[in-house]
């Protein structure tokens, strides 16, 4: 336990407070980096390594145009539970409960997108069901693996135990890797909502959010990247600098995967997925049980 | 403020919109956002949603089908937005000016900020152009916020 003060609960604050300050910041710079190395690997000079933070202020001092009256309420939970999942993380916390807060924070986009009338936010609100609906069951058995190693669903469990779960958990670790482009949506599997315009579901479920709206699911995005490289480093945390290497290692990765592959469809996600992410899961599984 | 108007000219994300144009104008700005150019460097994407976009990049002529698609998307676009007139017809209704169905430039249906001319311009031209109407985003702002403010409903004049 990090002491600040002699208060615990003050420390907690403080802990919170950083997370949440810092993690936005350190999430775009990432953002910057990858459409820098994207642009280099297009044979292009690229945008400066500021650029996503240009274009969060920018989109914040838009006009305000909401299509209805509850779009917003739901771009807000989309944030605040991601806020709350990254808290959660960095306070060392239940990892069960921060992938369902994760899924809260997806489901809310959803809603959102679900909630206008226009058929290219309709679909791709539907694509992005289909994505929770191919990298939850891999999310929560890669908990279930860590309980079954550490003990405990805590974080701090994963922290305390003596080595590192990369070394009983690679094919978790494999599956993670593999539904982190899932959940980044990233090339192969950027069919919700696309970050290049001009496809056939135009924005896909960001269609109909403008200004600030945008600009805070923007923000989420940061911060879902920060949680999912956090949970990444957790696989290797003794020592954590390790883990941290090993994390933005999977986003260079990433990276590289998104410029080289071509968006498939979905129904080929759900079969690749449970084939490969759930599958690769129940084998570690079993194989521990096997161990045991 | 600031901050939010040096973000606004340095990530103008733009929506291109064929008008009754022949093409040639659109294939240059279609050359103008490719790697051989870039324009990614200045911060500039094409988002293809006139809710996410700051530019609107119109090519050739108006007429009496296309006055309407024009104004709608011009209106689904938020402020502070900025109109780029490209080539010679969406300048004036250029050699189809003269048309019986054609109502000249853009600038007869939405307010046009500024015009790139050429037949077609050469990309080049086009980010020039485009470059130099970001400069314009203050004045949009400043009137954004008065017109908020229910002090004056006149747009920009620039």
């Amino acid at each position: 336990m990090i002491t600040i003060t002699n208060n615990p609960i003050i420390d907690n604050v403080i802990i919170a407070v950083i997370a949440l300050i810092g993690a936005p910041i350190i999430g775009g710079l990432l953002f910057g980096i990858d459409r820098r190395i994207t642009a280099r690997l297009q044979n292009r000079f690229g945008p400066p390594i500021l650029q996503p933070f240009y274009d969060f202020f920018k989109l914040l001092g838009k006009e305000d145009i909401a299509v209805n009256q509850t779009q917003k309420v739901y771009v807000l939970a989309h944030l605040f539970f991601a806020m709350a999942a990254l808290v959660m993380l960095a306070l060392k916390q239940d990892l069960l409960m921060l992938i369902f807060l994760l899924a809260f924070s997806a489901v809310a986009l959803v809603m959102g997108a679900m909630s206008v009338r226009s058929p290219y936010s309709k679909i791709g609100a539907q694509r992005e069901i289909m994505c929770m609906l191919a990298y939850e069951p891999v999310l929560i058995l890669m908990v279930f693996g860590i309980y079954k190693v550490t003990g405990s669903f805590m974080v701090d469990g994963v922290l305390n135990h003596p080595t590192p779960l990369l070394y009983t958990l690679p094919l978790i670790f494999f599956a993670l890797l593999y539904v982190l482009t899932i959940k980044l949506r990233k090339s192969p599997f950027d069919f919700s909502t696309s970050h290049h315009g001009h496809q056939e579901l135009i924005k896909g479920m960001t269609t109909e959010f403008s200004g600030s709206q945008l600009a805070l699911i923007e923000l989420t995005h940061w911060y879902d990247l920060m949680i999912l490289l956090g949970i990444i480093a957790l696989f290797f945390a003794q020592p954590l600098w390790v883990g941290i290497l090993i994390a933005l290692g999977a986003y260079v990765l990433e990276m590289i995967i998104d410029n080289i592959c071509a968006r498939v469809t979905w129904p080929w996600m759900i079969k690749a997925t449970w084939l490969i992410g759930v599958g690769a899961s129940l084998v570690n599984i079993i194989w521990l049980y096997v161990r045991a | 403020m600031g901050l939010i108007n040096t973000s606004r000219t340095k990530s103008p994300w733009i929506i291109h919109v064929n008008c009754t144009a022949c093409n040639g104008c659109d294939i240059e700005v279609v050359a103008a956002l490719t790697p051989m150019f870039d324009v990614e460097r200045f911060g500039i994407l094409n988002v293809g949603n006139p809710k996410h976009a700051d530019v609107m990049v119109v090519t050739g002529s108006v007429n009496m089908k296309t006055a309407k698609v024009l104004k709608n998307i011009y209106d689904q676009m938020p402020e502070p937005k900025l109109v780029l007139a490209v080539g010679a017809c969406a300048g004036t209704g250029g050699i189809f000016a003269e048309c019986y169905n054609v109502l000249g430039g853009p600038d007869k249906v939405i307010p046009v900020d500024a015009w790139v001319p050429g037949c077609p311009p050469r990309p080049e031209a086009i980010i020039d152009g485009a470059v130099a109407a970001l400069g314009l985003f203050e004045a949009k702002a400043k009137a954004m916020k008065e017109k908020a403010a229910g002090k004056a409903a006149e747009p920009a004049k620039v």
